[in-house]
Parts: C-alpha cells; structure tokens; sequence
C-alpha cells in the first residue's frame, strides 16, 4: 500500500513541479502578484509530496516489503536497520528519489529564509528550481520508478551490496548529494538574475551562505568518501582518480572559486560575470556527474546498474539546464556590470589569479577524465588515464596555487607594492628552506622536503594574515571575539589546506607496504616494525561469516599494537555470494599502521599484506577543516539580517 | 540583440561536449582494441582436453580457423554454442576450441552437455594463451588463415547473422588463398 | 610589475621542475633487482581489463591473477620491466597501460594542463593595468575653462 501511496505522490509532486516551473515565472514577466505567490506555495507543497514519497520508500524497505522489486533487488531481512534505511538510497532509483528530495527541500528553504529578496527575483529563482525538479520528477517516473511492483513477490531479498553495508558509505550519498543538489541553488539564482537584468552586490550577499552550505557539505561527502574507501578496499588508497570520483570533486573546485568570487562581488561590486558562470558550471558539473555515473560512458568502480537510455535522458536534462543557462548568458552577458582592470598585485587581481588556476585545475581534471572517451570518438583508440597523470599534471597546478595562495591574503584590495611585501616573502623562503632541508634530511627525499616547506609556508603565511587582520597585541581577546566568522572560516580553511599538504605529501613519498606469505607465528619487517601472524579464527555472525586474523606489532621488542583483520563472506548477496575484507587498522597522529591477511595456497599458509601510512589522517583532518570553514562563515552572515559592519575587510 | 563573441564560447565548448557525450553513449568504453589482427597465432603447448598429451600450433596448420574461447562459468558462452554446432555442420572452416579457466573435468562434461564442435579442444586453466591472444572477456573468436595468421577477432556471442554476413563470406576467401 | 613577472616565473619554473622531477622518480624505480617488488611495481602500473578501474595488483579477479603470475614468470626468465610491459602493450593495447604513454594522440593530454597555467598567466598580465603613460597636462581649451567657470559660479549662489 505504501508503494502505491508514493507513486501518488510523486505523480502529484511532478504536477506540481510544473506548476512552479511555469506559473510563477508568467507572472513575474506580467507583474502578477497571486501567480508570483505560488511559486513560494508550490515549492513547499512539492517538498511536503516528495517527503511523502521518501517515506513510503523508506518504510517499504523497513518493513522489507519483497513485493516492491527495489526492495526485493537491493534488500534482504537478515540486514541491520541502519542498512535497510541506507539500502533506500543504495541503488540507483532511490538514489534519485534522495536526489530530488534534497532538492525540494533547498525550493522549501527559500520562501523561508528569502523574505528580504526582490519578489520577482525570488519567484523566477523558484520557477527555475521547480523546472530541474520537474525534468527529474519526469526521468524517475518514466525511466526509474522506485515503486514498481514484483509479481509474485519474492520471499526474501537479494541483500544490500555488503561494500555498502558500512556507517561511513550510508552516510556518503546523503551529504554528497547535498552539496551536488545544494549548487543548483546559485544555479537557479543566477538564471533568475540574468533573466531580470540585475546581477548585483544584494544578489551575491544573499547567496553566500547557500554556496557555503553546498560547498562544505559536498568537502564532508567527498571526505566520507575518502575514508571509506581507505579501510574498506583493503589496500589503503584513500583517493584514486576513479572517473566518479573526479565529477565529485571537479564541482568541489568550481564551489571553491565561486564562493571566492561571491565573496569579491559582495564586497567590491566586480566579477559578476565570473560569478555567474561559476554559479552555472557548479550545478552543471553536478549535472555531468550524475550523467557519468548511470550512464556507463566511464569504466568505473562506482559505476550504478548503467544504462544507455538512461543516459539519454539525463544528457537531454543536462543540454537543456546548462544549454539553457549559458544561452540566457550569452544574451544578458553585456547587461553585467564589468570587471574594471585590476592590478597585478591587489587582492583583487589575486582573487581572480585564484579563478584562473582553480578553473584550470578543473580543466585538468576534466581532460583526464574525458580524455579516453574523446580518444575513442576521433580516432577508436583506448588508452587509459590512471592516477600517475593526475598526481603530476593536477599536483602541479595546486603546487603553483598554494604558492600564490600565501601571498593573496596578504595583499592590498586595491593596489599593493612589492616593497610592502618583501619582509614576508623573504621570511617564507626561510622557513620554505629550512622546513625542506630538514625534511628532505631526515626523510631522505627533496620533492617531499620541497612540499613539506610549501605547506609550512601556507601555514606560515595563513597565520600572519589572521595576525594582521586582529591587530597583533592590541586588544587580547576582546579583539578576537569582535572578528566576523569568516575571518576565522579563512583561518581554519588554509590551514587545513596546509595541513592536508602536509598529509597527502606524506603519503606519496614515506608510505610503505609489503607482501608475504607468512605461517602461524611467522612474521615481517616493514618500516622498523615487526609484524607477526599470531592466529586466525573463523565463525560466523549477523549475515556473513568470517575469517578473523590478529597480526601483532612491535617495534624495536616494545608491543606496540595487535592488528585483528576480518575476510567476510555474505552469501545472500548476488548469485554466488560475495566477499569482503576488513584491514586491521591502528590509528595514530604521524602513522597509521595497517594490515590484512587472505588464504595462502594452502590450509596453514596466509598472505599478509602490511603498510605504513605515514601522517594519512592528516589528510581527512585537513578536509574536515575545510569544511567546519564553511559552517564557521555561516555563522556570522544571519540570512536577510544585516550586519553592522566595521567596514571592509 | 546585443552578443558578444566572447560571451558564445561557453555555450559553445559546452556544446561540443554534449556531442561527445552523445557519441560516448553509443560506444563501449571497455572494448579492447584488435591487437592481433596480421599478426601470426601466439606460440601454444597447452593440454588435450579429451585424451592424453599437450597440443601446438600444428594444429592449425593448413586449415583455415576459428578458434573459440569459452568457459563454463560464461553464460553468454551456452547461448553461443547451438550457432557454433550449426557452424560445424556445414564443414566451412575447422573449429578449435580454447576452454578457459575450468578443470579438464569440468570443461569435458560441459561439451558433452552442450555438444561438442571443435576438431581439438585445448585447456587453458591458467590464461596462458588467453593472456598472449589479448583476450579479457568471454567468449571471443578468431579467424585464423592457413598461414597461422591471425585476421579477424570476433568480441562476443557469434550470432547466426554474424556468421552469414561477415565470417562466412571471409572464411572462404581465406580458403581460396593459397 | 617586472617584479611580479619574475615572480611568477619563478614559481612556475619550479613547479615545472618539481613535476618533471616526479616524472623522473617515477623511471627511477628500475634499479631495485627484488623481483618481487618489481613485480608489485610492473603490477601497479598495469590495468585490469576485466575490472572496472583496478590494476591487476590491487583486483581480486582471476584473470588479473593470473596476469600476476605471467609477470613473475618472465621476471624469473630475466626480462626486463619494460620488455614485460610492452609484450602487455601489443597484446591488449594502451588501454592496458595505466600511464598513458607519451605519442601522437596523448599530447594534448599531457601537454594541456601547462598549456593552461601559461594562458592563464598570460591572460592575467595581459589584463592587468599597465604603468600607464602619465597623461600630459593638458590646459583646458577656451570653452571649457568657460564652461567650468559658469558651473563655478552657478554653485556659488
């Protein structure tokens, strides 16, 4: 019955979804108020359908109700709770369902936090985000209904995927698609603005916020995403330059640029056109993302159930949002206010330096990933871009952005001079020497000295650049507290920025692994630390059963850990059952230790596979960073109030 | 109408990109490209499937053929075999088949389930000849000449169409060569 | 602002040689004679065709299994790390090949990105203001100075 009761409401809401698409946007063209006013009505009652809907999907899936075919795919009795609310979104209909719920519920928060904005901008702001959430209403009812019925009924399910049996993965769509869904907010207002011919200071101030509540939930599922895949692939790779991965983090970079773009419109009343096209190329970035991952046209390990036809559709939604966008921009792109010449050396010109690079850093991404499939088009060749390419060619671009990015804070607005630098720039190659030589002596490795001293400068320079802006000495405390939040969300951004430098360096030059075929009792070496193969049981537990290791470390005769890894076995998964690892992980600040153990040719021989992750947290510490910037910032700018400010920054 | 040119080169790159998506959809990005086509048939010494002793190229020797590569865990491989049987009938070109991945035990009963077309069945537990031939997915064929070159790879279930149409045709032109 | 080219030029020439060095670190690898770690290195380098996005050293699938075993196999008959990769490249194409190689249809893969980081400098100074030209003084022209007294003196009442 609840199937049956989301399908209505789906149905209702994508009726719905083309009210708000239409109405509203006639009536800001006419000037009239009651068909402007339900753009703000339609909007939340489509929230109210689509909420009904997630529901019912829920409690199917809850209730293991095997006659719903989701459930009877993806889902099983035997499964936990939690992964039977996580299986909803864990395939690829529910995953739109999660998609096109976030979205309604961003259409919903703006009647409510928008009271101050222009009427009519508001109202075409809606009528936008009502037109994306009809086009996915429609490809979910017509290509990817979550409520299609199975008839019989199986008796039980298939299982849930046990890779994605994990808090870390069900917990990775729902704030990944927040940030992704989140951008079509500043999407929807740029449109809006471009439509009315006003793309101004108000706008920009009023949309910060939503770039920074995208943007930072978007940090915290690539993150999540990170990590998981760390301790769950069983080799310690916390980031592979998968295609899927990279239309993740490509809309994260022009998040980044956006947000430093709005935050010069705000303030300076320039770069609007930048910001518009941001504003568009994030949510279209978004757009792609989805397309790539559920239309098979990248191999890929996170690839859904693909399907060409469903390709189809979302390329033709993708032609018209984004073609739709960038037409409207061509035809409005002289009512924009244009961007005087700048100095070269100005926070001004630096912020736009800081476009560029990150623009082109996207730009790299995007070859790599799309390279194959463009070489495949021209010529029917195949090659491969595996993560080397990417660690050079992206690597670089950031080397070059992180340098900048020492000096950018602390350069004038308007115009600066080299002499009122050089004391700073001449202290950083200090610190750049020292921190590398030191490195590079103890690490034996100059290339992860030279990024060492890099990112000991970024921190360096992120410090002075808070110090200046308190006002060394002057004040204590009470200076600190009178800061806006976005002085200390800089702070906490480029420091973690730094301090995930430091984490990713680390990584790539110091970490170690090893391979052996080890006996009970036997043991290895790797790094200064012994590891040795103390016993292996097996059992069985919830719906897998199990073969558990404990391997325990020492270093120098001192214990300094036991490292239990688990091999599982779920065999209500798929047609033959399915297996996964569970490395023995021991967490500290400067190395993570890390092992797993599989069956060795015979009965009483084990491959242990053992590594030394040098400063890897430091990586997630760095994002997780970057992300409490962006609620920080939230913090200080009230949506709609005003604050007295002490002038500009 | 007021456009400037600079303000049509987003739309435009971003057009083309949606052609090559478009193009994208219609292609496999995981098909492997045609290696061994022209070139002479890898160097093999793999086991007899039925009876005892290992088997070489002489196999090949003055016959055109196809050669097979299947597997019993390969589903695609069981509805391919009915049109391979049908081939063999019509005594066109020599068949030889490649199991791969299965015990000999296993590979023989699945023959004798499904019928049995190859002249010689070689078993290639362990990927030897599969690796050398560039083969990542099963089943696949080649077309192989008198000469024991290599000149036409099929990637996929032989449909009959496929036979009549494009492999039949090219075996008889193999075999008017000398 | 010659400074600031210089500046720039700096950096960009040493990030150049950090990435070009990376490359170099990367050939380096060849000198360790453990086979089996060379064996992990070719393995690392090389694609699992059967899998989505692996290399055969990480994939559980057989066909990467047995791959593994082919590799040590000519590392124990003495071949080198590139003879044992190029015999992978002419059986299963580029594709197999995790590091695309440097040729004719891969230069704007791997030439692209500097291209990019030297538009966008050059971009940049190209739209930056120039030291401009003092404009001359030059004296108002009759009418103007008129022009300018009358407003003078329309704001004096």
């Amino acid at each position: 019955m609840f199937a049956e009761i989301g399908l209505l409401a789906l149905i209702l809401a994508f009726l719905t979804a083309c009210v708000q698409a239409v109405l509203p946007m006639i009536g800001a063209e006419r000037g009239d108020r009651r068909l402007m006013a339900l753009g703000s009505r339609a909007a939340i009652t489509q929230f109210i359908l689509i909420a009904i809907a997630f529901g019912a999907l829920t409690i199917s899936f809850i209730q293991s109700d095997f006659s719903v075919k989701l459930v009877a795919l993806h889902s099983h009795t035997d499964k936990p709770l939690l992964y039977k609310i996580s299986g909803v979104w864990g395939n690829h209909e529910g995953s739109m369902l999660l998609w096109v719920f976030i979205l309604s519920v961003f259409g919903a928060l703006v009647p409510l936090f928008g009271k101050m904005l222009p009427e009519s901008l508001k109202t075409r702001a809606l009528a936008v985000q009502g037109l994306i959430g009809a086009g996915f209403l429609a490809f979910i009812l017509f290509t990817s209904n979550p409520f299609l019925r199975l008839n019989p009924a199986l008796v039980n399910g298939n299982g849930l995927n046990p890779l994605l049996q994990d808090p870390g993965l069900a917990f990775h769509p729902p704030f990944l698609y927040l940030g992704y869904v989140g951008f079509s907010m500043p999407f929807s207002f740029s449109i809006a603005a471009l439509i009315e011919g006003r793309v101004d200071a108000v706008w920009a101030r009023w949309l910060r916020p939503w770039v920074l509540l995208a943007w930072s939930f978007l940090t915290i599922g690539i993150t999540m995403g990170s990590v998981w895949a760390y301790y769950e692939l069983g080799w310690g790779g916390w980031w592979m330059w998968d295609p899927v991965e990279n239309v993740s983090f490509m809309p994260w970079l022009v998040g980044t640029a956006l947000l430093h773009s709005i935050l010069v419109f705000g303030k300076r009343h320039s770069m609007a056109s930048w910001t518009i096209l941001l504003g568009i190329a994030a949510f279209s970035l978004s757009l792609i993302g989805t397309f790539v991952v559920r239309s098979g046209v990248l191999v890929s390990v996170h690839a859904f159930a693909v399907d060409p036809t469903r390709g189809v559709f979302i390329l033709a939604l993708l032609v018209l949002a984004t073609g739709g966008g960038l037409t409207l921009y061509a035809l409005k792109a002289h009512t924009l206010r244009g961007t005087p010449r700048f100095e070269a050396l100005s926070k001004e010109g630096g912020l736009i330096l800081n476009n560029l690079l990150l623009v082109t850093a996207t730009a790299t991404v995007f070859l790599g990933t799309f390279y194959p499939l463009m070489i495949d088009i021209f010529t029917n060749d195949k090659i491969s871009v595996g993560s080397s390419y990417f660690d050079k060619t992206f690597g670089s671009v950031m080397f070059i952005l992180i340098a900048f990015m020492g000096i950018g804070p602390l350069v004038k607005w308007r115009k600066d001079s080299f002499a009122n630098l050089r004391v700073h720039l001449l202290v950083s190659l200090i610190i750049i020497i020292i921190v590398s030589v030191l490195t590079a002596l103890i690490g034996k490795s100059i290339l992860g000295g030279i990024a060492m001293g890099l990112a000991a400068y970024l921190a360096f320079s992120t410090l002075v650049a808070f110090g200046r802006k308190i006002g060394f000495g002057k004040g204590g405390i009470r200076r600190l507290r009178a800061q806006p939040a976005q002085t200390y969300g800089f702070l906490l951004a480029h420091l973690g920025i730094a301090i995930f430098m430091a984490g990713v360096t680390a990584m790539s030059v110091w970490a170690k692994d090893d391979a052996k075929v080890l006996k009970i009792g036997e043991s290895m070496q790797l790094g200064g630390y012994e590891f040795t193969l103390a016993s292996v049981t097996s059992g069985q537990r919830d719906n897998y059963s199990y073969s558990s290791s404990m391997v325990k470390v020492s270093k120098k005769e001192r214990k300094v850990g036991t490292l239990k890894s688990e091999i599982r076995q779920y065999p209500n998964y798929g047609r033959d059952g399915m297996g996964t690892t569970e490395a023995g992980i021991q967490v500290r600040p400067m190395r993570n230790l890390y092992v797993g153990v599989s069956k060795g040719k015979d009965s009483e021989s084990f491959v242990v596979r053992a590594y030394v992750h040098t400063m890897v947290v430091w990586i997630w510490v760095g994002a997780l960073m970057m992300a409490l910037a962006g609620f920080v910032s939230l913090l200080g700018r009230p949506l709609g109030r005003r604050r007295k400010t002490r002038g500009a920054a | 109408m007021n456009i400037s040119l600079k303000a049509l080169i987003p739309l435009a790159v971003f057009a083309a990109l949606c052609i090559a998506l478009a193009i994208g959809l219609t292609k496999d990005p995981s098909e492997l490209q045609s290696m061994m086509i022209d070139k002479p048939f890898p160097e093999f010494s793999l086991p007899n499937l039925h009876g005892e002793g290992l088997l070489g190229n002489e196999v090949l020797e003055g016959n055109v053929t196809l050669v097979n590569v299947f597997g019993t865990w390969c589903a695609p491989c069981a509805i391919e075999h009915p049109v391979l049987m049908k081939i063999e009938q019509t005594k066109a070109v020599t068949l030889l088949g490649v199991n791969w991945m299965d015990t000999r035990e296993n590979g023989r009963d699945w023959l004798k389930k499904h019928g049995n077309p190859y002249t010689y069945t070689l078993s290639d537990k362990h990927s030897s000849l599969v690796q050398a031939l560039g083969v990542a997915k099963a089943p696949e064929s080649f077309l192989v000449d008198k000469t024991g070159r290599i000149r036409y790879k099929h990637t996929g279930v032989i449909t009959l169409k496929a036979w009549r149409e494009v492999i039949e045709p090219l075996t008889q032109k193999l075999e008017a060569e000398t | 602002m010659r400074a600031l080219m210089k500046t720039i030029i700096v950096l960009f020439a040493l990030s150049l040689s950090f990435s070009l060095s990376g490359l170099a670190h990367g050939q380096n690898m060849q000198g360790n004679a453990d086979l089996e770690s060379r064996a992990r290195e070719i393995g690392k380098s090389l694609r699992c065709v059967v899998c989505q996005n692996e290399s055969i050293e990480e994939s559980n699938a057989s066909l990467a299994a047995d791959m593994r075993v082919f590799i040590r196999e000519r590392l124990a008959a003495g071949d080198s790390n590139e003879a044992i990769i190029a015999t992978m490249q002419n059986r299963y194409g580029d594709y197999v090949l995790l590091d695309p190689p440097v040729q004719a249809n891969t230069y704007i893969l791997w030439f692209g990105p500097a291209l990019l980081l030297l538009g966008s400098f050059a971009w940049y100074l190209f739209r930056a203001k120039r030291k401009t030209v003092a404009v001359k003084n030059q004296p108002l022209s009759e009418e103007e100075q008129k022009r300018l007294d009358d407003m003078l003196a329309e704001g004096r009442k």
